[in-house]
């Protein structure tokens, strides 16, 4: 039979000894409720009509009017591409991932294989602003090297670059695929590598291709680890990755109808004078929106693999 | 694997497609090098380039005798991510080690309010109010390192997680019967064995702080206090503005601006520590990235 423990009681002697563990646990939960937890309860100067004098509590509340403004005038558009950047940049990223973990995992040679690692993380670690200035180097409308390289070799007119906002959701695409497929590989190479040896070792016995070694035994493997990244790419899909769609652009008001995610509206309408209202507003929803997707995003993953939920 | 036909062709097609994705990877850092090393003309009437027509180091001779602006941003950013980064390794451990010790009394609650943190968050708009009207590290060194970056849940859960598995409960009962505090332990034991996880969650909070320009974005407007990234962010916005306004000002203030190559030659000097320290710890940050040590 199972005996219950009891939990022995709390008395101060017992606490006395736990102190220093308290103090050591201070300074950081100190941090976190002041960078954390005082701004989750300041996100109602949403519902407030700010003014510094009299700081976020003691503005006068203003109703919804925020919102009112927000999704009278912006929101379609900065939801819309915050969205559709997102679903593409989960999807292809997933791809691309998934094959290039594939194909590394394949390579026989141990020295390529550790080559190919480490080129493929290395635009990762690699600052947003730095990646600005070299696709500045690219598309540069003067001195660009696809203008002045590429375009005029193939007798084509010079683009400029800045301010066509068509060809911007392929550029970011690709600087995020660029910048963070190596990421997603690496988890997928761990994944692979904790498949069973010896399903491939039988496949290959049944004398089944490459290919169908992917198709039957890699991928339905991968499913799990997919399904989990998924899920928690889109607990954060109201969120854009601020870098790459301020920096890179390089902040051009030309392309705003292409650029403009949650995340560069929220610090530009708060910059501009008279904008901290839809700011705050945008930002309110962005938090609620993202709380609910994050907590909805785990309790499938948890249905799905126990292990890989958050909580 | 059997060294059949097959096999071979199959190995020589993934190792060239595998080639073209690495040259596809470093070509544009390659670029971002080469146009630092080209000559101010060779860039300006040929453009960027691969296959610059004329070499100079003109770029990097211009750093040097500019010291002032320059060294002082990268002395910045080089201090900043010192302090933020210890700060978090610190922080983070002895987080992680009270939280690991099972008895603890209230560890649940604790470890949820920090956990939630992960879940919730108010965004910009709350935390920039209270930084900049209540804390006032508006152009203050602290501002580079205080908002965000100087703890995360992530870590704090990361370090917790590998105390627990990798140090045996019976460790901490011999230390106890020798009669050693917490404080002991965690000084004496712990800490140096513990050591693998705090590199890792280090390392990434030193690229983070290395590659941040957002907290210097939204409270630094004093040129003194910019760190290397916001130099650089400045620098491009400042072409910017003097191109929008070349024709109405005429282009005497072209003079001040620095030159194409030596902008490239600033941001190839800002990665390049992390090109220096990246094939030696190319194993923790590879585990970094499996553990998902990693801030937004």
């Amino acid at each position: 039979m199972k005996t219950k423990k009891q939990k022995p009681r709390l008395t101060w002697t017992t606490f006395k000894g736990y102190i220093p563990l308290y103090l050591m646990l201070l300074p950081g939960l100190v941090y976190f409720f002041i960078n954390n937890y005082i701004p989750m309860a300041g996100i109602i100067v949403a519902f407030k009509k700010y003014s510094k004098r009299k700081g976020i509590y003691g503005s006068d509340w203003c109703g919804l009017k925020n919102f009112e403004f927000l999704f009278k005038n912006d929101a379609a558009l900065i939801i819309r591409n915050t969205l559709l950047y997102n679903i593409v940049f989960i999807i292809l990223g997933m791809v691309v991932g998934v094959a290039l973990a594939i194909l590394i995992t394949d390579v026989y040679s141990k020295r390529c294989k550790k080559l190919y690692q480490s080129a493929i993380l290395l635009p990762f670690l690699v600052s947003i602003v730095v990646v600005s200035y070299i696709v500045f180097a690219f598309l540069s409308a003067e001195n660009g090297m696809v203008n002045n390289g590429l375009l005029k070799a193939l007798g084509l007119p010079a683009v400029q670059w800045y301010v066509e906002p068509k060809y911007w959701p392929f550029i970011l695409t690709f600087v995020n695929l660029w910048k963070g497929c190596g990421y997603g590989t690496l988890i997928y190479i761990a994944g692979i590598t904790g498949i069973d040896p010896a399903f491939y070792e039988a496949a290959r016995l049944d004398g089944a291709s490459r290919w169908k070694q992917v198709t039957n035994i890699t991928l339905p493997c991968l499913v799990p680890s997919l399904i989990t990244m998924t899920m928690l790419n889109i607990g954060h899909i109201f969120s854009s990755d601020f870098g790459l769609f301020y920096q890179v652009p390089q902040n051009s008001g030309a392309l705003f109808s292409v650029t403009q995610t949650i995340d560069t509206y929220v610090y530009r309408a708060l910059m501009s004078a008279g904008g901290i209202g839809r700011s705050a507003a945008a930002g309110f929803f962005q938090s609620i929106v993202g709380f609910i997707l994050v907590m909805g995003a785990n309790l499938i993953v948890r249905k799905i693999s126990r292990e890989n939920a958050m909580f | 694997m059997l060294r059949t036909k097959s096999n071979i062709r199959y190995q020589i097609i993934i190792n060239v497609i595998m080639m073209l994705v690495t040259l596809i990877m470093v070509a544009p850092l390659i670029l971002l090098f080469i146009s630092s090393v080209s000559s101010e003309k060779s860039l300006l009437v040929n453009g960027y380039s691969y296959i610059p027509k004329e070499l100079s180091l003109d770029a990097y001779r211009y750093i040097f005798s500019n010291r002032q602006t320059i060294f002082r941003a990268y002395g910045i950013t080089i201090i900043v991510t010192i302090i933020g980064t210890t700060c978090n390794v610190m922080l983070s451990a002895m987080m992680g080690y009270a939280l690991s010790v099972k008895k603890l009394p209230f560890r649940n609650i604790i470890n949820f309010y920090i956990f939630f943190t992960m879940l919730f968050s108010g965004g910009l708009v709350p935390s920039y109010l209270m930084w900049a009207n209540t804390f006032h590290i508006k152009n203050t060194l602290l501002a580079l390192i205080l908002p965000n970056f100087l703890l995360s849940a992530m870590n704090v859960i990361l370090v917790r997680t590998n105390y627990t598995t990798s140090i045996p409960e019976a460790l901490y009962e011999a230390a106890k019967i020798d009669g050693a505090s917490y404080l002991q332990i965690f000084t004496k034991v712990v800490f140096p064995m513990g050591k693998p996880i705090l590199v890792t969650i280090g390392l990434f909070s030193g690229l983070t702080y290395w590659n941040d320009w957002t907290n210097g974005l939204y409270y630094i407007n004093d040129p003194k206090l910019y760190s290397i990234q916001n130099l650089l962010n400045k620098m491009i916005q400042d072409v910017q503005a003097l191109q929008a306004n070349a024709s109405a000002a005429g282009s005497g203030a072209a003079m001040q601006i620095p030159t194409v190559s030596v902008r490239m030659a600033i941001a190839f000097v800002a990665i390049l520590p992390i090109l220096i320290i990246y094939p030696f710890l190319q194993k923790y940050f590879a585990e970094g990235v499996a553990l998902g040590a990693v801030k937004g």
